[in-house]
């Protein structure tokens, strides 16, 4: 419940990326339809050439499978059903790009130590690993690091901000496969 | 006139570091040699004369620290030996006011001495002021292009030399010779080891609270000769001092692969410890230099591995489930405390240096963290989580807990060579930015360590050779 007016913000900021991302015309041709036994064609309500994603890019992850980031309770690396649903989206996006290696980030509040955070987050980073890895995804194309509590996304000083710093961020290349 | 030096440190040229001079006493009998000759000279009255450290501190002893005189003003490459008088009083009067167990008098109330002075003090004027103590020394400098700092403790009331101490320092390394005066009054009147010819290295912070930018940096014990080490393109965390003093072990995220690393303070080189897939940190030598003990993290799991310093083969030691982490040695390399969330909560634990033993020391409410055993070995000093992040200590049996800070978040505390002073950083809340303080032992005497930009994950050196 405390997380709620922080999925509001993370709702609207989504929305205006996707705003964002359709009123922007394409630079250039868009690119020819990834090829493969990937692309099953199951998933075309939002085909990328639309919005000018390159498939398998950063931009396209973060718009299919909704976000990159999924977040913990305090002193936790439980993944909950919310985060399970994230995880499972992104694993499925995984699973349309084969060739895209990621890496995911475990991160941690400024509310601990800072060793045992750096442990938590690579806990939290684990977790999500194993998750995407027992829903199909090919352990080896993913990484993990932790940065404990060194790279806040949120700066303030309460329960809030401290709920959007415990998270585990899948990266995918900006470019995609270029890893 | 000649001064008698029980013994006598003189710098190698080019070298940043204290050597014997030649055929002189070693520490050990050059402290036997300084209380031999303070038997010698004290009287009764003086042998009482004595900081009370057991408990809180009740009066700071009020001493008298002037400007140190010079036998002839000759320059030198850190300034003109009466220049250099003043300052070395200066540091003296600094790090004995640092201490809290003493209550330096101001400038005012001093009256300058005369070289011919410095032994044979004007013992009526200084019972005046109210000073029980009197230091009173000299800055000479030689033919060799060395300088002799002069160290003379009195006692006010009855009129006797307790102390007397010589330091021959090359000039740019003439801050030692202050701090050395300082250590052989604090000793003498305190009983306590030495501490304040020390040095500390620290993680220097500026930035954004998102991407804070953080160097390695080293300094003396009271901010003075500052120093970066790195250059700020990796984060670097947790930095420790091998005992020899020359080498830091620390984690750094080069090349985004967080790993502990070694850096060699003469070459400024960093090396590898432990070739590894996965995250290595928290490293802290062995009170021999020989073994790096750090903690692995293997699949989301963290346990406390030992290394040889130069590398080679990790042995585990220990296995459980949870995060083993913070790992340090006692003194006498026998045992190591360690944290580990094994039973829930983060808690302290104690282990024989094999790994065997593993014993459970912390039972309070709240959660204990970042345990560091005291170089006197008689006690740990931790983070304690509970509402608020505070230093505290306990016995390294877990008796005896005192809490001795109360910050936003007090984090990461590090004994002073003598274990009687402890640095920590304090966050603040909102900002995230840290700075460096020091607590001594009893609580009292809470006080900023200045750094140039922000500072954490303080570490202090042991005493310089």
């Amino acid at each position: 419940m405390a997380n709620l007016p922080f999925r509001i913000v993370m709702a609207s900021a989504l929305a205006l990326a996707v705003a964002g991302c359709a009123k922007k015309k394409p630079a250039e041709l868009p690119p020819p339809p990834a090829s493969g036994p990937a692309d099953t064609g199951a998933d075309t309500s939002g085909t990328s050439t639309q919005t000018g994603d390159v498939p398998g890019s950063r931009a396209d992850f973060l718009r299919q499978a909704g976000t990159d980031t999924v977040y913990f309770v305090t002193d936790s690396h439980d993944i909950d059903s919310e985060a399970q649903a994230i995880l499972l989206r992104q694993a499925q996006w995984l699973a349309r790009n084969p060739r895209v290696r990621v890496t995911v980030e475990g991160h941690a509040d400024e509310r601990g130590t800072r060793e045992y955070n750096l442990a938590l987050g690579d806990r939290r980073a684990n977790s999500a690993k194993n998750f995407l890895a027992a829903n199909g995804v090919d352990a080896g194309r993913i990484s993990v690091i932790s940065y404990g509590k060194e790279r806040p996304a949120a700066t303030g000083s309460d329960e809030s901000a401290w709920a959007q710093n415990r998270r585990a961020v899948t990266v995918v290349p900006v470019g995609g496969t270029g890893f | 006139m000649t001064l008698m030096t029980p013994f006598a440190l003189s710098l190698s040229k080019g070298r940043s570091f204290l050597r014997r001079a030649k055929g002189r006493a070693s520490t050990g009998s050059a402290r036997t040699a300084l209380l031999a000759a303070a038997a010698l000279f004290a009287t009764p009255a003086a042998a009482q004369l004595r900081v009370d450290v057991s408990g809180g501190i009740a009066q700071p002893m009020p001493i008298a620290i002037p400007v140190m005189p010079t036998p002839a003003a000759t320059g030198t490459p850190a300034g003109d030996t009466a220049s250099l008088g003043q300052r070395v009083a200066e540091i003296v009067t600094n790090d004995l006011k640092g201490s809290g167990l003493f209550s330096p008098l101001p400038q005012g109330q001093l009256a300058p001495v005369a070289f011919a002075q410095v032994t044979a003090p004007d013992f009526p004027f200084w019972t005046q002021t109210g000073a029980q103590a009197l230091v009173q020394g000299f800055v000479q400098a030689n033919g060799d292009g060395s300088l002799t700092v002069g160290c003379y403790l009195y006692d006010v009331v009855s009129g006797a030399e307790i102390a007397r101490q010589g330091f021959v320092v090359q000039p740019a390394a003439w801050r030692r010779g202050a701090h050395k005066c300082a250590d052989t009054v604090y000793t003498r009147l305190t009983g306590e080891g030495p501490y304040f010819d020390s040095r500390v290295v620290y993680v220097s912070e500026t930035g954004p609270k998102k991407k804070r930018i953080k160097r390695l940096a080293i300094m003396d014990q009271d901010g003075a000769n500052h120093r970066f080490l790195t250059n700020g393109r990796a984060i670097v965390l947790t930095p420790r001092f091998a005992p020899n003093q020359q080498t830091i072990a620390y984690m750094s995220f080069e090349n985004d692969r967080p790993r502990v690393y070694v850096y060699q303070i003469g070459s400024g080189t960093q090396r590898l410890v432990v070739d590894q897939p996965n995250m290595t940190f928290a490293p802290r030598f062995s009170p021999d230099g020989r073994s790096i003990v750090f903690s692995m993290a293997v699949n989301g799991n963290t346990d406390i591995y030992r290394v040889p310093a130069s590398g080679g083969q990790p042995v585990r030691l220990t296995t459980s489930p949870g995060i083993d982490t913070s790992a340090s040695y006692s003194p006498d390399g026998s045992k190591i405390v360690f944290e580990s969330d094994r039973g829930g909560g983060q808690q302290l634990y104690v282990m024989n240096a094999d790994g065997s033993g593993q014993q459970r020391i912390s039972f309070g409410g709240g959660r204990y963290a970042t345990p560091v055993w005291s170089p006197r070995g008689d006690l740990i000093a931790f983070t304690k989580i509970g509402g608020g992040f505070s230093v505290g200590i306990m016995s390294p049996t877990g008796g005896g807990e005192r809490i001795l800070t109360h910050g936003w978040q007090d984090e990461g505390p590090t004994f002073s060579p003598n274990g009687r002073v402890i640095m920590f950083f304090r966050t603040g809340q909102g900002s995230g930015k840290a700075d460096l303080w020091s607590v001594d032992l009893t609580g009292v005497n809470e006080r900023r360590i200045p750094t140039p930009l922000d500072g954490s994950d303080p570490a202090w050196g042991p005493l310089l050779p």
